[in-house]
């Protein structure tokens, strides 16, 4: 009896901090997006090289931890299969920050482009304390005259 | 050492390629980090101990990377890609390669 009742402590006090450190995770996204935008991220491989410009690796990386109630309603979405949107959420927002955290690199040396973003995800530690990490990286443009940059046609 | 992982240069011409250069890392994290590390599964999150740790982890990989590109006598590496692998418990490792190039002013 007292198992139950200490699973269903660990339950709410995951759905508790969880839902609430997502709410405040998302709104700080959003914001930070907004900021973000003015700096490109690209996925073409190929930039104009008929101007000049440096170019610099930048990467941005998180790693994310589940909340207990996460984790167990995925456990029950595998019994019957489905989409585990539980864990949607979680790697959306990872992916979104690993990208804002590249963005932040490069906005720092003062790119006007960001070409061939790559991202990378993987799972690490074991048993115990799973987690993800999610890693964004690719090449920042940075011109001495940034209008030289604007007038790339990517 | 000019690292990035496009192909093309602006107003420099590869000279010649040196064939691939990589860097690897494996590390794995204290006890103590692992306890956070429980705590916060609880209430999830971001793990800043893993995040810090990983990052140290691959700038050490890049820092091999450009070691092994400099004795070759390269200008650049190219195309550079970073790979992460849990490779046993509690241990990750971080791979770091790319084509080493020489370059000309075109």
């Amino acid at each position: 009896m007292y198992q139950i009742y200490g699973v269903v402590a660990l339950l709410v006090i995951g759905y508790g901090f969880g839902q609430l450190a997502e709410r405040r995770h998302l709104k700080s996204l959003i914001a930070r997006e907004r900021e973000a935008n003015a700096l490109p991220a690209i996925a073409s491989r190929f930039p104009a090289t008929d101007r000049a410009y440096r170019q610099q690796l930048v990467g941005g990386s998180v790693v994310i931890a589940s909340d207990y109630f996460k984790t167990f309603v995925s456990g029950l979405i595998n019994l019957f299969g489905g989409r585990v949107t539980p864990f949607e959420s979680l790697i959306d927002r990872a992916r979104r920050e690993a990208l804002l955290r590249m963005k932040a690199e490069a906005q720092e040396l003062g790119a006007g482009y960001v070409f061939n973003v790559k991202y990378e995800t993987s799972r690490i530690g074991a048993g115990r304390v799973p987690a993800m990490e999610v890693l964004a990286y690719g090449t920042a443009l940075i011109a001495d005259e940034p209008v030289a940059l604007r007038a790339t046609n990517a | 050492m000019l690292l990035s992982n496009l192909e093309v240069l602006p107003e420099q011409t590869i000279v010649r390629h040196l064939g691939l250069v990589q860097g690897s890392s494996v590390r794995s994290k204290h006890v103590g980090r692992d306890l956070g590390a429980m705590f916060k599964n609880l209430v999830g999150g971001e793990l800043k101990g893993y995040t810090e740790l990983l990052q140290d982890s691959r700038e050490e990989a890049t820092g091999r990377l450009v070691e092994q590109a400099r004795s070759l006598g390269a200008d650049a590496v190219l195309n550079v890609r970073y790979s992460t692998s849990s490779i046993a418990a509690g241990a990750a490792e971080i791979f770091v390669y790319g084509t080493a190039v020489t370059l000309a002013p075109r």
